[in-house]
């Protein structure tokens, strides 16, 4: 446990590994053929319900009603995929997304960073006590926050042009500042961490040269710290994106829902087209499945900076 | 550390001063209020909006606030009122009960058993890992949804299926089976990210580990339980923390099913019912909230300490 603390570190040791498998591979053994075929069929298992989704999301409703989801299709089409856009307004959904999880995501980051490099790096007082702070704070359950937010919300009073309510309550920057107060603990916690693998000389040498706090921030350190910010950006925005909650209670207005609380607005009032859902979810699904295809290693290795920390 | 390191390096002003003093001189006036500032902002925050809201909620746990009227101070009464006579609590506990003992006693160990299969230098490691790991970044909401296509009385596949299109489950309508639909659904999600947590974790082994115990004659089995197991200590505890963190917090699936009701309530949805609800009694939701939050505070201490405990090797 103590040579894994960076993510690079661990890739090493991965091709390593990799190497060394090819290296010295077996002929295959029964045991193994069996591994495979659980591993395959647990594989497909796992994999199901979401084929099942895009399948139904890809067929009519009267086909499906009439013979089930598990059956053969008569009739394919992307109409359901347009009639989200149009008839649900998916593309606004996806923009009030957007408006909440950019800001969200690159404050966090920004705050974070700063707060683990200034704990990393000074003697600041207590900061043993900040660090509790915000990592404690990250797993608390965010319904005992839920109350007294949503009374501070309604009190405080935001110019008309930030807030069509009047107060923080039912505006963007009421979720996005929970949102940054939230993460900021887990990303203060992890990046904490990491910084401290970052060799102190590094910023010695930048205070030799005459750089200020902020100048061995910005030049030395965030530089350095990009394989930990870029996995923690991934991990963050699905979760920020994932949310539900938090719109859910602090948003009022249906149009300024983000896409997740939105997916229940594809449901109507008397009668619920599955596939219709279905294909909604389908695209709900796809900036996060694209984004963990894409960016795995810094996926997988954010997770695993938090928890695995060395 | 890293900051006295710092301080003999720079120009020492005088060898008399105290340290306090030269390593604050290390800052200049710009130094300490960008510190300040960027500090300040984001503790604030997290004061204000986390901690700040925790105990106010502590605190009308112990009113009878609804919103409107100022708060009157009714002591234990809502705490006694949610055991006695709160009819959905106790259902709430139950369900938020099974929910941790299904992720505990099946989806974790599951995933561990992924993990040790996909670390034994099988070929497509990467393509298992991927689609064991996929539903993690799903939505909650978006997997109740895909909950509704699989689940579905009338048309859904598992139904078909099982055969049973004549005579269907109501899988998800039947409160004495629906909640059990909804934990597989749950287990689905929490399997890959034990799996991954792990995963990286026996990656970490030292090899001469094994190396070593199988010289020492032990069998595959005896290696892992003897010998690897306990070196994850560490991760053993993370995934318990977020074993029980993720079965308290439990909310977002069974709201996207049918918002919590008729055999689904859940400590979390309690909550929300009462206090964005007509009902809006704020007193008695917080009351609820603060359980909740009382049951979670032992294990985030034990993952505190196990953190900062690292922190200190």
């Amino acid at each position: 446990m103590t040579t894994t603390t960076s993510a690079a570190a661990r890739d090493v040791i991965d091709r390593r590994r990799d190497a060394t498998g090819k290296a010295n591979r077996r002929p295959v053994r029964p045991a193994r053929i069996l591994l495979y075929i659980v591993l395959t069929i647990v594989a497909l298992g796992w994999l199901a319900p979401l084929l099942l989704a895009v399948y139904a999301s890809l067929r009519p409703y009267q086909e499906t009603a009439k013979y089930g989801y598990m059956s053969l299709p008569h009739h394919l089409s992307f109409k359901y995929y347009s009639q989200a856009f149009s008839q649900g307004g998916m593309g606004k959904y996806f923009l009030n997304t957007l408006i909440i999880t950019a800001p969200a995501l690159v404050l966090t980051l920004f705050f974070a960073s700063f707060v683990a490099f200034a704990l990393a790096r000074f003697k600041i007082p207590g900061r043993k006590f900040l660090l509790i702070l915000f990592t404690a704070g990250n797993l608390l359950p965010p319904q005992v926050m839920v109350t007294p937010l949503y009374t501070l919300y309604t009190k405080i009073p935001l110019p008309y042009w930030l807030s069509e309510s009047g107060t923080v309550y039912d505006s963007y920057l009421g979720v996005i500042a929970i949102h940054v107060a939230f993460q900021t603990g887990f990303c203060v916690f992890v990046l904490y961490n990491y910084m401290q693998t970052i060799p102190s000389e590094l910023t010695e040498a930048a205070v030799v040269d005459g750089a200020g706090v902020w100048r061995q921030y910005w030049r030395v350190i965030l530089p350095l710290a990009r394989p930990a910010l870029g996995a923690l950006a991934t991990l963050e925005f699905t979760w920020i994106y994932n949310d539900f909650l938090w719109a859910l209670v602090f948003m009022s207005t249906g149009d300024k829902l983000p896409i997740t609380s939105a997916l229940n607005n594809l449901r109507g009032q008397f009668f619920t087209d599955y596939n219709l859902l279905a294909a909604g979810s389908v695209l709900v699904a796809l900036p996060t499945l694209i984004v963990f295809f894409a960016l795995q290693r810094q996926f997988v290795s954010g997770l695993t900076l938090g928890a695995n920390k060395g | 550390m890293t900051s006295t390191q710092v301080s003999a390096q720079a120009p020492a002003p005088q060898a008399s001063v105290a340290r306090r003093r030269r390593r604050l001189s290390r800052f200049t006036r710009r130094d300490i209020i960008i510190l300040a500032v960027l500090i300040g902002l984001p503790v604030l925050l997290d004061i204000a909006l986390i901690w700040g809201t925790t105990l106010t909620s502590i605190g009308l746990s112990f009113t009878d606030y609804n919103g409107f009227s100022s708060p009157q101070l009714v002591g234990l009464h809502n705490y006694h009122e949610i055991v006695t006579i709160y009819e959905p609590f106790w259902r709430a506990v139950r369900n938020n009960l099974l929910w941790l003992a299904t992720l505990g006693v099946f989806a974790t160990p599951l995933g561990l058993l992924l993990a040790v299969l996909l670390d034994k230098r099988i070929r497509f490691t990467r393509v298992y890992q991927s689609i064991f790991y996929m539903p993690v970044v799903l939505s909650l909401a978006v997997v109740g949804f895909i909950a509704q296509l699989v689940y579905s009385r009338d048309y859904g596949a598992l139904n078909s299926l099982l055969g049973r299109t004549a005579d269907p489950i109501d899988f998800l309508g039947d409160p004495s089976i629906n909640i059990w639909a909804i934990l597989a659904a749950a287990a689905w999600r929490h399997v890959g990210y034990v799996m991954i947590l792990y995963l990286a974790g026996l990656k970490s082994v030292d090899p001469a580990l094994k190396e070593a115990a199988t010289i020492d004659g032990a069998n595959e089995r005896q290696t892992f339980f003897r010998v690897i197991f306990p070196t994850l200590r560490p991760i053993n505890i993370i995934v318990l923390v977020i074993t029980v963190i993720e079965a308290l917090r439990a909310f977002d699936i069974v709201y996207a099913v049918n918002s919590g009701r008729n055999g689904l309530e859940l400590l979390s949805v309690l909550v929300t019912a009462n206090i964005v609800g007509e009902a809006s009694r704020i007193g008695f939701g917080s009351a609820i909230a603060v359980i909740l939050l009382v049951t979670s505070l032992g294990f985030v201490i034990a993952y505190l300490t196990q953190i900062l405990r690292e922190d200190r090797r």
